[in-house]
């Protein structure tokens, strides 16, 4: 009976495909929202990713995210380094100075400055020049996004000049940061140099960046320095987890999201689940005739759920290949990098999708087992 | 003649059946006795209303009775466990219905097939012996046609099929001539007559047709929720 069950279902073009469509769209948007939430969400830590020469970021006990830091003080840096464990501990100024370019466009830009002797925490991944050549006096790294943004229009090119407070700096080297939250340009410099873009605001030494010694881990790392400084550290992935908490309590985003969300799941839910359901319901007459024909229920409802199993299927696989398509084309442009579809999401959405299509057929499955196998004599 | 030709495959005695309860409760069959023998064709005749459709709904196990009782083949069914019901409705009755109910999405052969695939049987079997049975019937021309660019006479023809194929004991009619015009109800039920009457099966007609009565080999008079009488034709 399983090819009448699948003929059934197939048989009116127009409810099947009004049926598909109903669960590839609902599959296609939530999987759309909350993969630009988290690839939103995974935007606020991003930079601190990016750095890959530290295990452990120390701070002040103030400090909660990486946009808004408060300045340690010189003697912290001694002090981390006295830490049994450390192989290296270095500076890293932050600061939110405006950069102007000669033609007068401005931006705000984020500026990290880094070890002078060292430069651990600079750009790995670079496009153009070489982050070593922030030795160079005068010179920064931009990172490509934010190069696009001041120089609108105009191709990749080096050896271009910024002002920041009075400062004229070249620029040495495009990199390629991850997205950040704020879409700033991310500049990298010298920590010396760095310190002279903000003007008034002096030292600002916001983190120092830890490495352990072999074999201590980064989360003993951090839990040995903020023993022995009763500053704030916390591994990389601690860190960035901590902006995420941030922004998920205290902004509205979540709330905006979840708002969009709820709504493609309600929806995606009532109009997936519901489609099925009438279908079932507009079917009942041929139910009651199998019924009085003497298929048994057992049968009918292995009929329903492999009619349900089927259409949530490929309407499944449809609104993921939309959505797999859609961040193919989005995760190229510079404004949407790094927004993926995440496997996480696929899984989630399918799993709801299936607990959604099993609901909508118990439902059918219940309006046939109550049928009337009489009523098929009726006109 | 052979001797069990006038065994009877449907027994029954003082069959009520009501809807509802209390004030608004209709008592729909006040005590029916019906017989139907094996090898003929039992017409079942009567005003709109007086409870036909009811009462071949209890006789096929589609509605339950509120007293009374029935027997098919000599067993009452009833007192089967309500899987073994169904399997019995499976194995030994076959439905005509006036609207056909056929499944729009199978062709000819698949509606005809689909009580032996009910039953089991695999597609491909199931498919060529209701191609068989639709060869006999006139319809080897629209075996692989859906319903839908079928007439109304040859709908009923395959409707008959699927009543046929599984070869049941007891074959039930509703109104199987009704939606069709005189020539085509003509054909259908001479077609009925020819194909489903055997000695071993008996076949109930309900029907307000007196246009083909002349088929019957007896006729159930039915009045009010009671047989008021009944003649043997031939
Ligand atoms: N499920 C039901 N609930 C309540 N009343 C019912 C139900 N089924 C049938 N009846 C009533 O029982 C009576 C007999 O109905 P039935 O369909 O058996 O008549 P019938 O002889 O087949 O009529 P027709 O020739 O018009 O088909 C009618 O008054 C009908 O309204
Ligand atoms: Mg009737």
């Amino acid at each position: 009976m399983n090819f009448v069950a699948l003929r059934m279902l197939t048989g009116d073009r127009a409810k099947y495909l009004g049926l598909i469509f109903a669960i590839a769209f609902s599959t296609f948007l939530l999987q759309n929202q909350t993969s630009i939430f988290a690839g939103i969400m995974s935007r606020t830590g991003s930079q601190i990713a990016d750095v890959t020469d530290a295990d452990v970021w120390v701070m002040d006990p103030a400090t909660e995210y990486f946009e808004e830091t408060k300045a340690l003080k010189d003697t912290d840096l001694l002090r981390v380094r006295g830490v049994p464990g450390v192989d290296y501990a270095v500076r890293l100024f932050k600061g939110q100075p405006v950069a102007r370019t000669p033609e007068g466009n401005f931006s705000a830009t984020v500026v990290l400055g880094l070890d002078d002797a060292t430069l651990i925490g600079a750009p790995r991944k670079m496009v153009m020049g070489s982050w070593e050549n922030l030795r160079e006096p005068n010179s920064v790294v931009v990172d490509r996004a934010g190069y696009m943004l001041l120089f609108p229009g105009e191709p990749l090119e080096l050896n271009r000049t910024l002002e920041m407070n009075d400062n004229l700096v070249r620029i040495a080297g495009i990199s390629e940061a991850s997205a950040s939250f704020t879409s700033f340009p991310i500049i990298h410099a010298r920590y010396s140099a760095a310190v002279n873009f903000l003007g008034r605001e002096r030292s600002q030494m916001a983190f120092v960046l830890a490495r352990g010694q072999p074999g201590v881990s980064a989360e003993e790392l951090a839990r040995r320095i903020s023993d022995a400084t009763g500053l704030r550290a916390r591994t990389q992935n601690e860190f960035r987890w901590d902006c995420i908490n941030y922004y998920l309590k205290h902004t509205g985003i979540p709330v905006n999201f979840g708002i969009t969300i709820t709504i493609a799941i309600v929806i995606g839910l009532v109009v997936s689940g519901q489609t099925f359901y009438l279908f079932t319901v507009e079917n009942l007459k041929q139910f009651g005739a199998l019924k009085a024909i003497g298929v048994t229920n057992a049968r009918l409802m292995g009929m329903i759920l492999l009619q349900a199993l089927t259409a949530g299927f490929i309407g499944y696989a449809f609104g993921t290949g939309m959505a797999a398509v859609f961040f193919e084309i989005f995760s190229q442009k510079i404004a949407t990098r790094g927004i993926v579809l995440m496997w996480q999401n696929v899984v989630g959405v399918g799993v709801l999708m299936f607990l959604v299509v099993i609901a909508a057929s118990l439902l059918s499955i219940r309006r046939v087992l109550v049928l009337e196998p009489a009523t098929v004599f009726r006109g | 003649m052979k001797t069990n030709t006038s065994a009877n495959a449907v027994r029954c005695a003082g069959v009520q059946k009501h809807f509802g309860e209390g004030d608004a409760r209709i008592h729909v069959l006040r005590g029916v006795d019906f017989e139907a023998k094996q090898g003929e064709l039992t017409f079942l005749v009567g005003p709109s209303g007086c409870g036909k459709t009811t009462l071949i709904s209890v006789i096929t196990g589609l509605l339950d009775s509120t007293g009374g009782s029935v027997e098919l083949f000599g067993a009452n069914t009833r007192q089967l466990p309500p899987e073994e019901q169904i399997r019995f409705r499976r194995r030994n009755l076959g439905f005509v219905f006036q609207q056909y109910n056929l499944l729009p999405a199978l062709t000819a052969a698949e509606n005809a097939a689909v009580p032996l695939l009910a039953a089991g049987m695999k597609r491909r079997e199931a498919v060529e012996r209701a191609k068989a049975l639709l060869v006999k019937l006139g319809l080897e021309n629209r075996m692989d046609t859906l319903p839908s660019k079928l007439s109304g006479g040859q709908q009923q023809r395959v409707a008959m099929a699927r009543a046929l194929v599984h070869e049941p004991r007891l074959i039930v009619c509703d109104e199987p001539t009704a939606a069709l015009d005189h020539a085509t109800g003509e054909s259908v039920m001479e077609l009925l007559a020819d194909s489903a009457v055997h000695p071993e099966r008996a076949v109930i007609v309900v029907t307000h047709d007196n246009r083909v009565f002349h088929f019957a080999d007896a006729v159930a008079h039915m009045d009010d929720g009671r047989i008021t009488h009944s003649e043997q034709r031939n």
